[in-house]
């Protein structure tokens, strides 16, 4: 009797000690895997799923940056092969380990025609789909892989200086990167060519990046997401009826804010002269 | 007769294996390309890795079609064909730990068997699980943020980068610390390809009247557990985790050991 209670405690330590070190080691394994997620300011291949589910569903084959390397295109005049636009996160630098991303600065995204790097996907983590133009075509300049953004203060363009580096170096030119005109008050006769992003264009391929002259690029790809703003739903163009039907559209389980008169549709409280 | 035979048949395969994946990147080739998470045989087949396959549906999305076709054939193959094969044909960090185990010899670390009360063999069946748990809470593929074979092949062929510290730390830890430590105790992917390749028909097979019970083989098997029936049983050696290296073949003088084909779901 006594010797059975012995085995049945000393299952239980054992089994409990199990159980905790797994928890732990379970704890331990968490904090790491959601520390390396962690990698904000990193650019993806074209037709990349957004960040989160990418990281996941990306499974860190490379077919990506192989494809990227080994195009037709990238060789040099003598046949050998240039270094690819993708590299394949390692150890240091400070990226999901095994994702592809690429840095403008050293080789940007020269936007191939036939996007070689998107099609090698095997798991879907680079999506044909968002790609793909009116005609069912792969088409290169739909992709978003981030959007650049111009920093005035240390652009020369925007000391009156002539530089249009960027603006030329744009597969997207006059489309993705303007030129605008401005007087330059300081000298009363010269102008200003500034560049501006057109974000809507924009491919964040980073050419312009890769062009820009000054010691530490003026213009600059950043992830779209940190790049960008969002104005929110309840902001309306008066001025554009596609807006406007977006707001006489609008269910009332998308509206956030619920009081007495969010349960009426926003069209009826605008147009009809209910009163609460 | 005392060999090497398997031995460098498995290091050729290995070296090639890891040859053709990096000139796929280098020099553009189309015979295998790709790393273990998921290749491409010949430009046409799609291979994938069941286990990085599982975390990254076990962290709630959807993944390609390829990569699960892939799956699909890796885990037939070594379920009917190659039984744990992958961990002593295919995997680099084989040949890190087979060197640190080789050293383990020569320095005499072995003299003492030590006990490690919470590092058993059946640990790496508690990672492979916790891996897939890891994965689903994180919501990326768990094993695959930390995996020093991944994290190894992709250094051979893209370039280690400071990856290299995770081999070395390996190599010291099967070195210095537990004996077979990574491949024998912790990697869950050994443990998925070991319960995978459970059945499979390519098998070792024991003579036991021709075993002087010299117990070379054990000394030098990797999983020695599965050695159970040397000099008592003439039996196929079943167990999941013997991952078909063949170095107990090398070792035997007797030829009381040999490779030999099983029947499907036949018991011994």
């Amino acid at each position: 009797m006594k010797n059975s209670n012995n085995n049945r405690r000393k299952f239980m330590a054992t089994t409990l000690q199990s159980v905790g070190l797994t928890a732990l080691g379970g704890l331990l394994w968490s904090g790491y895997c959601d520390e390396a997620k962690a990698s904000p300011l990193v650019l993806r291949p074209p037709g990349a799923i957004p960040e989160e589910q990418f990281l996941d569903v990306c499974i860190k084959c490379g077919l990506c940056a192989e494809a990227c390397a080994n195009r037709e295109s990238n060789k040099n005049r003598d046949g050998t092969q240039r270094e690819g636009t993708l590299k394949m996160a390692k150890g240091g630098d400070h990226r999901l380990i095994g994702t592809p991303y690429f840095i403008p600065k050293d080789v940007p995204c020269y936007m191939c025609d036939d996007i070689p790097c998107v099609p090698a996907c095997p798991s879907e983590a680079l999506d044909m789909k968002s790609l793909l133009n009116k005609k069912n075509e792969l088409d290169i300049n739909r992709a978003k892989m981030g959007l650049a953004v111009v920093h005035k203060e240390s652009c020369v363009a925007y000391w009156g200086l002539q530089c249009d580096a960027c603006y030329r170096a744009c597969p997207l030119l006059d489309e993705a990167l303007t030129l605008e005109y401005q007087k330059n008050e300081r000298t009363g006769k010269h102008a200003f060519l500034l560049p501006v992003v057109h974000s809507d264009v924009c491919t964040g391929c980073g050419l312009c990046e890769k062009a820009c002259i000054t010691e530490k690029s003026a213009i600059f790809v950043l992830p779209r997401e940190y790049a960008t703003g969002k104005v929110g739903n309840h902001y309306v163009k008066g001025w554009d009826k596609r807006d406007q039907q977006r707001v006489g559209d609008r269910k009332i389980d998308e509206i956030e804010t619920h009081d007495e008169r969010s349960k009426q549709s926003p069209s009826d409280y605008l147009n009809r002269e209910i009163e609460y | 007769m005392k060999s090497f035979k398997y031995l460098i048949f498995r290091r050729t395969t290995q070296i090639g294996l890891m040859f053709l994946y990096f000139s796929a990147n280098a020099y553009g080739w189309h015979i295998l390309q790709g790393t273990f998470g998921s290749s491409l045989l010949f430009g046409v087949i799609p291979l994938a890795d069941p286990y990085t396959t599982l975390q990254v549906l076990s962290a709630g999305f959807l993944i390609g079609a390829d990569v699960i076709i892939g799956a699909l054939i890796i885990t037939l193959f070594y379920m009917i064909v190659g039984g744990r094969a992958f961990c002593s044909w295919v995997c680099p960090i084989n040949m890190v730990t087979d060197l640190a185990n080789w050293l383990r010899r020569k320095l005499k670390l072995d003299k003492e068997e030590v006990n490690y009360r919470f590092l058993k063999r059946r640990t790496r069946y508690w990672i492979m699980v916790l891996g897939l748990i890891v994965s689903a809470i994180v919501g990326i593929a768990a094993f695959e943020a930390v995996s020093p074979i991944t994290i190894m092949q992709r250094g051979i062929i893209f370039g280690f980068g400071t990856g290299i510290a995770v081999v070395i730390a390996i190599f010291l830890f099967d070195l210095f610390g537990v004996k077979n430590g990574w491949c024998g105790h912790l990697c869950p992917l050994g443990a998925t390809y070991s319960i995978i390749g459970k059945k499979s028909i390519i098998r070792v097979k024991h003579n036991h009247e021709a075993c002087t019970n010299c117990m070379e083989c054990k000394i030098v098997c990797p999983e020695n557990q599965v050695l159970h029936m040397i000099n008592k049983e003439s039996i196929f050696i079943t167990d999941g985790e013997c991952t078909n290296c063949g170095r107990c073949i090398d070792v035997c003088k007797e030829d009381a050991l040999g490779f030999s084909i099983k029947k499907l779901n036949k018991k011994s």
